[in-house]
């Protein structure tokens, strides 16, 4: 997929200026954070739960290769296939062949991240193959050719004013020319123009929120059942995921279960969980014919052997921007590539390059609420700062910036010095904010005084009076 | 039921000691009056965060060596910050992993460092203190204090014991304010907002007043008030504990003499 | 590189992170003992409760999401039940029911006016009548298993979905449901908890209420996909 990470501070003044995105944004992390409150007080063992999800990831990436192996072994005893692929390119291919072995003209699609990755629409698209997004805020999405700007509510940028817009634009030669204004109705448009798209489909494509080593099952959650229809009509069923969604049992990806809702919507359970095992059996009336795995590598084995192994336990909740007030300030888009909020922060550098993506990691007031609510508990503050440590002894940033720090802890390791020169400069300030008690420009500081005063010192340092012995 | 007197190194902080040295002395008297001896030691500057949270290890691990150093000797180290006390408690010891002489100096002076409010209540017993404020008053988690150093109850117990005043809570007290060290900086849009926000949320509290228990997030938030023209004060809640809140709030002119 | 060697260089880049070549056979015994054996972890105490209470937990969190339920005493009433719903929605009496022998047992021809197709869900489908292999009480979820008896479609494209479960099927958390799923493969074909995996059906459904989306405006609306309804009977007393 492309990037526009590189023009984040761009991305999010635009983001911020944004009247329809603002209004949207204050809408939903108000309405899911409070609901994730409330779903982890309900239940006595959240946080238990939290350390044991955390755990089975911790020993699966641990073994990774033997869950990888078994996983494979189960998957082809049920009649399935399992296509290894290093890169996004090789999964676009597999999935392009595997479609045309089939004869297929239109592929639905239920959420997935890891097709964002390997950019798949616009991929088939190219070669005369229609993918249709089934998740109706990938719909959306899709309609309006955006990305998703969040990764569990890829259309939580638009207001239903903006999707009742975009429905009659679009919907309209297909014969539904009114302009509809209520969610039922525009929730009830998108139903009734995607159902036959579902019963033409000739390949359904799923993610996986997890993959199963135990049975060889993918298993995928929705509150939709688009996931469903797009995997038990077509004649064949892909699914798409990165090595990291191996988990050892059922009882394994069960525990999981427990905070994945719970720390992305608030809902106690998702509506639909479907575990997946192989084709059709004997004397099945439906589901598909073939079943295939596309098990996508993309980066995860490096970062596995990395500082980063951490992050390879996310579970893709979304928890972490429904938490993150920069998030919450400039949306998903600006971020630029697929993952946005905290996670995407320690995931973009690592998978399209800290040059591409320095601004991200920065963009963080390390405020730790990400980390707070991550039901993995991921430290994604301690990761950034991993990211802003590469990017120092890269040299990635901007020279000013390295020259300042270097200069200021040059000066600060010297206190007598220090105390000499800022005795003088708070003794300036001191005199010259007197009157007024602030200032609203400063030479050097307009990254401070742009968007706030900047409080003058009361005119000494403490050092400066404590050594003169004044005692309040 | 204050605890034997012990001697604490009063870590001031750089902010505290550049822009507002009254809650330095706030933070003595208070730890006096809980029976402590306080000593400022000479040696001291700035905890390192700035070079820490830029990327630039070696130079915060030099800075951080230098405050070790400086505060081995005490009984706990203490600072009016949640943010320079998490940095010396949470970072000081990963900052040193795996070194055989420094790993086990940090993690000696981590284990004794706290953030003031919540040592005064929970290492010296504090249950009240002597002071009076007139007027409602609102309170901003700083995001070090909350997370890192477990301070969320200790502020208001004692607050609660302030003659006349009223706390009223924040819808969001526990959101950041938008400081964030050099992120304020970096990201003035963003931080603008984050900032913008929370001067909402503390107008719609009806208080006169917003404390917090970090200067970073008092500069910002005082910085943002001013600009928007409010009449609410900020101010470090050491200073109204320690009855020290009679000199000019931050931000705000000099009283003619 | 996809295929067979891109499954070696991609074992062989995890084995590079993780600092080893190949795990040894004690350390794969290990593990395979840990997959031949599942162990439920922790599993919340809610649902561990007496059987009535659990029942009425299950209604009361299924309810919470949306589905409705009621409670029958005796397979006779299954089928007035049912008619007695489709009447009350407005639905018309026309259904497709699972193929599935437990279904049959209930007496539907005390209710002429049902017409009754058996088979997969198709187009113009409106409501489907299926059982279920068991309910959990720790968030009102319904288990499902495709099969001959049981074809997938019908959980998701007709529009109203009515689930009769005999309450004696109501258990308290999921994991019940992957041990009886495991018993049950042991009991039919010799596999199931050995590792194999064989037990599983094609597609397990866990179902939690009827479909729904928030994706426009955080707005819960029913029926995104699925169905707009779901409908469980409880059936009290001896199974057919």
């Amino acid at each position: 997929m492309e990037t526009t990470s590189r023009t984040f501070p761009a991305n999010a003044r635009a983001g911020l200026a944004d009247a329809a995105l603002q209004t949207s944004l204050a809408r939903f992390q108000g309405g899911f954070q409070v609901k994730r409150a409330e779903a982890a007080g309900r239940l006595p063992e959240f946080e238990a739960l939290r350390d044991e999800a955390r755990a089975i990831k911790d020993h699966t990436l641990a073994h990774l290769d033997h869950y990888l192996e078994r996983y494979e072994a189960q998957v082809t005893a049920a009649g399935g296939t399992v296509h290894w692929c290093e890169t996004p390119a090789d999964a676009r291919e597999t999935i392009l062949s595997l479609c045309k072995e089939t004869g297929a003209r239109t592929v639905t699609k239920s959420k997935s991240m890891i097709a964002e990755e390997m950019a798949l629409n616009p991929f088939l698209e190219e070669h005369g193959i229609e993918p249709i997004e089934t998740d109706l805020g990938e719909y959306v999405v899709q309609l309006a050719d955006e990305r998703p700007s969040h990764i569990i509510a890829p259309a939580v940028h638009k207001t239903r004013d903006q999707v009742a817009d975009l429905f009659h634009e679009k919907h309209s030669p297909l014969g539904l020319t009114r302009r509809l204004d209520r969610v039922e109705e525009l929730v009830e448009e998108a139903r009734h123009v995607l159902r036959p798209r579902y019963l033409a489909a000739d390949v359904g494509i799923t993610g996986a929120n997890f993959l199963i080593a135990e049975t060889g099952s993918s298993a995928v959650v929705t509150n939709e059942g688009n996931a469903d229809l797009t995997q038990i009509l077509p004649r064949v069923h892909i699914v798409i995921a990165t090595l990291e969604k191996v988990v050892p049992t059922l009882e394994d990806a069960t525990t999981i279960m427990r905070v994945l809702a719970r720390s992305a919507t608030g809902q106690e359970f998702s509506t639909y969980t479907t575990v997946s095992t192989g084709p059709r059996r004997p004397g099945d009336a439906d589901g598909p014919e073939a079943y295939h795995v596309v098990l996508l590598d993309n980066g995860r084995s490096r970062m596995l052997g990395s500082e980063f192994r951490d992050v390879l336990r996310c579970i893709k909740c979304g928890a972490c921007m429904n938490h993150c007030p920069v998030y919450g300030a400039v949306g998903g888009h600006a971020y630029g590539w697929v993952y946005p909020g905290p996670v995407g922060a320690v995931l973009t550098p690592n998978l399209i390059g800290l040059e591409e993506a320095r601004h991200l990691p920065n963009a963080s007031s390390f405020c730790g609420r990400c980390e707070e609510v991550c039901p993995m508990r991921i430290p994604l503050p301690a990761m950034m700062r991993t990211l802003r440590e590469q990017e120092f002894s890269r040299r990635l940033g901007p020279a000013g910036m390295r020259a300042g720090i270097g200069a200021w802890a040059w000066l600060v390791r010297r206190p007598a010095l220090y105390r000499l020169a800022t005795g003088i400069a708070i003794r300036l300030l001191g005199a010259m904010g007197r009157r007024r008690g602030r200032f609203a420009r400063l030479p050097l500081a307009g990254g401070w005084t742009d968007v706030r005063d900047m409080p003058a010192p009361e005119g000494a340092t403490f050092h400066a009076l404590w050594r003169k012995g004044r005692r309040a | 039921m204050p605890a034997a007197p012990r001697r604490v190194g009063l870590f001031v902080t750089c902010l505290v000691d550049l822009f507002r040295p009254t809650v330095g002395f706030a933070a003595a008297a208070l730890l006096e009056r809980a029976g402590c001896e306080v000593v400022v030691p000479a040696a001291q500057v700035c905890c390192g965060q700035p070079a820490y949270n830029s990327g630039d290890r070696a130079d915060a691990k030099a800075i951080a060596r230098d405050v070790i150093a400086a505060f081995e000797p005490f009984d706990a180290t203490v600072a009016p910050s949640g943010s320079c006390a998490g940095m010396l408690k949470r970072h000081y010891p990963s900052l040193f992993a795996g070194d055989a002489a420094w790993e086990p100096r940090a993690r000696a002076l981590a284990e004794r460092t706290f953030e003031l409010v919540s040592f005064l209540v929970d290492e010296c017993g504090m249950e009240e203190v002597d002071a009076r404020r007139e007027g409602r008053v609102t309170y901003h988690d700083s995001c070090s204090s909350l997370r890192e150093m477990g301070v969320r109850a200790q502020p208001r117990r004692l607050l609660a014991s302030v003659d006349g005043l009223k706390l009223e809570e924040l819808s969001a007290p526990d959101v950041c304010c938008g400081f964030g060290g050099t992120f304020c900086v970096k990201y003035p849009d963003i931080s603008g907002r984050m900032v913008a926000d929370k001067a909402r949320d503390i107008a719609a509290t009806g208080a006169g007043t917003v404390l917090a228990a970090d200067m970073g997030c008092l500069l910002n938030i005082a910085g943002r008030l001013s600009r928007e023209g409010s009449a609410v004060e900020a101010r470090h809640v050491a200073e109204v504990l320690a009855g020290m809140d009679d000199r000019p709030a931050i931000g705000r002119p000099a009283r003619a003499r | 590189m996809s295929g067979p060697d891109a499954r070696a260089a991609i074992l062989g880049s995890v084995r590079r992170a993780l600092g080893r070549g190949p795990l040894d056979e004690a350390a794969r015994a290990a593990l395979d003992e840990r997959l031949a054996r599942p162990a439920p972890n922790l599993v919340p105490a809610r649902a561990a409760l007496p059987q009535e209470e659990r029942v009425a937990l299950f209604t009361a969190m299924a309810e919470g999401v949306f589905a409705t339920v009621d409670r029958v005493s005796g397979a006779a009433a299954v089928p007035g039940a049912v008619a007695d719903y489709l009447a009350q929605q407005n639905l018309p009496p026309a259904l497709a029911m699972a193929p599935d022998p437990a279904l049959d047992a209930y007496p539907w021809a005390d209710r002429p006016m049902l017409s009754i197709r058996r088979g997969a869900a198709e187009e113009a489908d409106r409501v489907a009548v299926t059982g279920a292999v068991m309910g959990f009480a720790e968030t009102g979820t319904l288990m499902m298993a495709s099969g001959p008896e049981h074809p997938s479609t019908l959980n998701f494209l007709p529009e109203t979905h009515v689930v009769v479960l005999p309450a004696e099927r109501i258990g308290g958390s999921y994991e019940e449901g992957w041990a009886h799923l495991r018993a049950k493969g042991a009991e039919e074909g010799g596999e199931g908890g050995d590792g194999t995996g064989g037990f599983m059906p094609r597609t397990v459904n866990l179902v939690t209420g009827p479909s729904r989306t928030a994706d426009i405006e955080q707005t819960i609306t029913l029926g995104a996909h699925g169905p707009r309804r779901l409908h469980i009977v409880i059936v009290d007393g001896e199974a057919p």
